[in-house]
């Protein structure tokens, strides 16, 4: 199979800028498919697609079944709960059986970093990511930055600020080679406790404050701040975390330019943001919903290929 | 049992422990060391082995390998670990008590030395618990274990959380003349992570275990060491604070020794990118700079010995996720290639105190048979060739356990004769 | 082919020129732009990427890109007049009535081409049609537009026969 991105996207971490400026390109026309009476297209026909996701997700899986569903795909969702030692079968197992099956493509999402790079290394089916641990979650990655350049234009050296938990988060850390890799100036902001310990590494600025945050970046990329944090130790309270680091209408108002607001969700109304930001004119976060869609069709689109061997038996004319 | 009488001829005789480092050939007579010289006339009935080439030193012994059984024979039994500790050169290794069930009493401990002795391979010592059930709650019984023929205690594959009964444990050896080993570990700083907290953890979002969870346990121990002038032993030493904390104890003449594992002086945590549970291990890979400063340190001798810490898995159990698999990788047959790789090839140290440290310092500090090649003493030899390459196959590999890091690659230095107690039991 | 147009359609009622990419979206625009002019009315035009339409999108290689398609109004009970540059096997032509079917029920649609090359391999046929020549399947019709070419022409092989409609 021939494409663009390989036989799986596994990150944003080992991408080029140029394929990530192709997804991105690629998911215009089909956005437009979505505002469209009849949304769909025949595409991936006939194509089979497994939804794998070991954790709870009904936003992601949605958007994933809406966009294989818009290609006109056959998906199946399986579920599961709990890691493989839980369960009583191995990760290799089902990718073993899924593979008898003669799948297509597989999106999953698993509570263990590495286990997208895992089932790929040993199916040949496609296999997209759509979270593994808090490694990455390269399609929310990537449709952040279809929204971003829909409002900004050109990314590079535009300034973006993920704010809260990034020690925590696979969406930070697609966000930030993401980014980086379309030329875009990168920070972060949140309490030292939940930025990993080596973040400098990275190459990112580091606000220790969020109104420093808001002075500098012309988007903020507000991460959903978990309650566990708060059971484990790493923050005293979310009261607290609001009335420090919180995205409020009063801090927004203080800034020099037009800060755009997105969220991967879902929110935590009252913590990490108010709700009148959420709702406000700042906010693209529905926006980000929509281009979900199309970001996940554009990546199947491309990651199906085409197979170019059979065009010998089909001898196909054109135009 | 009568043996024939064994010279070695013609190698490189080197032993540290007399001084001894020049061509010659080594006499063994009824299981001991006759003698060492430079030409010997003709012995009668001697089985001789050329050892042209190769290099003749005491035998190396292991004091921190699992051997897996009781409990889990299908990932090694003690005669399938003490062969391959035979392949890897060791006369001797020295058993880890998390076996299941945990070896904390006396029946236990002589039930792994008969097990040994039925393999006819390496030695096996036996290390007893230091809590019952390595609970981490009430003492086992030292004297009894001892009495058995354990010749040190450990709760290692955990560590000794509490630092009273990490005192108590050191006081009460003192009785037995015995070390104890400590897994170190802080164990609320170290939970739910699977390998060196860095960039390297950041970048593949897994969750990392600090140095200091290492290094406060390492000072906690020594600083125990000294109120109780006990013998404090620190297993798997990863990191150069460790180092400098060592460095630190030992020049108050606190009575602290350490060990250091080949993987710990060659592999760095950039082996984990990729998700390679191969390179899985707690303590797990460090930085560049540690393993440069471990390796300093078994030069200045910071570090007197090298163990192994010889972990076998089952294929099955390795083979998932990163953050569910178990940590421990082999390492009995692949010692001496790394070191030598690792540690003489760099120009850190030579022969001689390789052989120091993988079998010298190990007996003398341990208190254990070998460890010299001075006449009368046991013969146990390891007779090697320094210069020899060969490849890591696991398949190929004695030991049960396939969970190497070093598969595929091509390395230098292998064991060709092993002996014990004047018996050949490694030919390669 | 614009007054052809507006012949058939009886006038500029309910006219919809939907135009092919890529050329075929050019052609569409100087079409619309003259029925404009000459019937002093406008006209609906609208542009159709038929890529994901494609018959042979699992065989074709490397991802074709994706173009834009813009039919912004809705196509029920219209008459649509499809334009493209070239018509060869009519492959492409199939895919658009395709997809015009997923954006609702037009009254009448119909086929306005520039060049007619034959080489069928479907049952479709244009209503309009600017030339029609005969040419070898190996050779290449190519239709150059300003906007893309920076020029306007059509290139044929030599000593191609060229007929009237």
């Amino acid at each position: 199979m021939t494409s663009a991105l390989g036989k799986d996207l596994l990150g944003l971490e080992s991408l080029t800028s140029e394929q990530i400026r192709l997804i991105l390109d690629t998911a215009e026309p089909f956005k437009e498919i979505s505002e469209r009476a009849i949304k769909k297209v025949p595409a991936l026909r006939g194509s089979t697609i497994v939804n794998l996701f070991f954790e709870n997700s009904t936003r992601t899986r949605i958007s994933f079944e809406f966009a294989e569903k818009r290609l006109s795909a056959d998906t199946v969702n399986v579920a599961s709960s709990g890691s493989s030692v839980q369960k009583g079968e191995t990760l290799v197992d089902t990718a073993r059986n899924l593979e008898a099956m003669r799948i297509d493509m597989v999106v999953i999402r698993h509570g263990a970093s590495g286990a997208a790079q895992f089932l790929a290394e040993r199916i040949e089916s496609n296999v997209i990511n759509a979270g593994d641990g808090t490694h990455e979650h390269p399609t929310q990655g990537l449709l952040d930055l279809l929204t971003l350049r829909d409002r900004l234009g050109d990314l590079a050296g535009k300034r973006v600020c993920i704010c809260g938990d990034v020690l925590h988060s696979r969406v930070a850390r697609s966000n930030i080679w993401g980014l980086k890799h379309v030329g875009a100036e990168v920070a972060v902001c949140g309490p030292r406790s939940l930025l990993p310990n080596a973040i400098e590494e990275f190459g990112v600025i580091v606000f220790d404050r969020i109104e420093e945050a808001i002075e500098w970046a012309d988007a903020l990329n507000v991460l959903r701040l978990q309650l566990e944090r708060m059971t484990a130790g790493y923050i005293p309270s979310s009261r607290e975390y609001n009335r420090v680091f919180g995205v409020s209408r009063e801090r927004l108002e203080r800034a020099p330019r037009d800060i755009l607001i997105l969220h991967p969700g879902p929110m935590n109304r009252g913590v990490e943001i108010d709700s009148d930001v959420a709702d406000g004119p700042h906010s693209v976060i529905l926006h980000q919903v929509t281009n979900g869609v199309a970001i996940r069709m554009a990546v199947l689109y491309l990651l199906a290929g085409g197979r170019p061997e059979l065009a010998e038996a089909a001898k196909g004319g054109r135009a | 049992m009568t043996q024939r009488p064994l010279v070695l001829r013609g190698g490189r005789v080197l032993d540290p422990s007399t001084n001894t480092d020049h061509a010659g050939d080594v006499v063994i007579i009824d299981g001991r060391v006759a003698s060492v010289e430079s030409r010997t006339t003709s012995v009668e009935d001697a089985e001789i082995i050329d050892c042209d080439g190769l290099i003749v030193s005491p035998g190396f012994i292991d004091v921190h390998c699992h051997l897996r059984e009781p409990g889990r024979e299908d990932v090694e039994t003690i005669a399938t670990g003490a062969r391959a500790a035979a392949a890897g050169g060791f006369t001797a290794v020295c058993a880890m008590p998390n076996t299941d069930p945990v070896t904390d009493n006396q029946a236990a401990v002589g039930f792994i030395i008969r097990q040994a002795q039925r393999a006819q391979a390496s030695r096996v010592h036996v290390i007893g618990a230091i809590s019952v059930g390595q609970k981490g709650e009430t003492l086992a019984e030292f004297g009894e274990m001892v009495a058995a023929g354990a010749v040190a205690v450990s709760d290692d594959g955990r560590p000794v959380v509490s630092a009273q009964l990490m005192r108590t444990a050191l006081e009460y050896a003192r009785t037995f003349a015995i070390p104890v080993i400590d897994h170190c570990e802080e164990p609320t700083l170290s939970q739910g992570g699977s390998m060196n907290e860095g960039i390297i953890s950041a970048r593949l979002g897994l969750k990392g275990i600090p140095s200091e969870a290492e290094e406060i346990m390492v000072i906690r121990d020594i600083l125990l060491a000294r109120r109780t002038g006990g013998h404090v032993h620190l297993a798997h030493m990863s990191t150069v604070g460790s180092v400098e904390l060592i460095r630190w104890g030992k020049e108050r003449g606190i009575n602290v020794t350490a060990e250091v594992c080949p993987h710990h002086i060659s592999l760095t945590e950039e082996r984990v990118v990729g998700y390679d549970t191969n390179a899985k291990m707690n303590p797990p890979l460090r930085t560049a700079r540690d393993v440069e400063a471990l390796r300093e340190a078994v030069k200045d001798g910071t570090i007197d010995m090298i163990a192994t810490d010889h972990a076998p898995h089952h294929y099955d159990e390795k083979e998932r996720e990163f953050a569910d698999a178990p940590n421990g990788i082999i390492g009995l047959e692949t010692a001496l290639a790394v070191s030598v790789t690792n540690l003489v090839e760099t120009g850190h140290i030579d022969f001689s105190t390789l052989v120091d440290k993988m079998s010298c310092a190990p007996a003398k500090l341990f208190g254990l048979p070998g460890g010299t090649l001075a006449k009368g003493a046991v013969a146990d030899v390891t007779v090697f060739d320094p210069d020899r390459e060969w490849d890591v196959e696991p398949s190929q590999l004695l030991t049960k356990g396939r969970n190497t890091p070093y598969a595929g690659m091509r390395l230098k230095g292998r064991a060709v004769f092993t002996i014990v107690g004047g018996a050949t039991v490694h030919r390669l | 082919m614009a007054d052809e147009i507006v012949e058939l359609n009886e006038g500029t009622e309910n006219l919809v020129i939907v135009g092919i990419q890529r050329r075929g979206v050019q052609l569409a625009r100087r079409i619309s732009a003259l029925i404009e002019e000459s019937e002093n009315a406008k006209v609906l035009q609208g542009s159709l990427d038929i890529t994901l339409y494609r018959d042979d999108l699992q065989t074709v290689g490397p991802r074709p890109v994706v173009g834009p398609t813009d039919i912004p109004w809705d196509i029920d009970g219209r008459n649509v007049v499809i334009v493209d540059d070239v018509l060869y096997t009519g492959r492409t032509v199939r895919a658009a009535l395709d997809e015009l079917a997923d954006f609702g029920r037009p009254a009448h649609i119909a086929l306005a081409v520039l060049i007619d090359r034959g080489g069928r391999e479907l049952p479709i046929q244009p209503d309009i049609v600017g030339k029609a020549i005969s040419i070898e399947a190996g050779e290449r019709v190519d239709v150059l537009v300003e906007d893309l070419d920076g020029r306007t022409a059509v290139i044929i092989p030599a000593n191609t026969e060229i007929t009237e409609p």
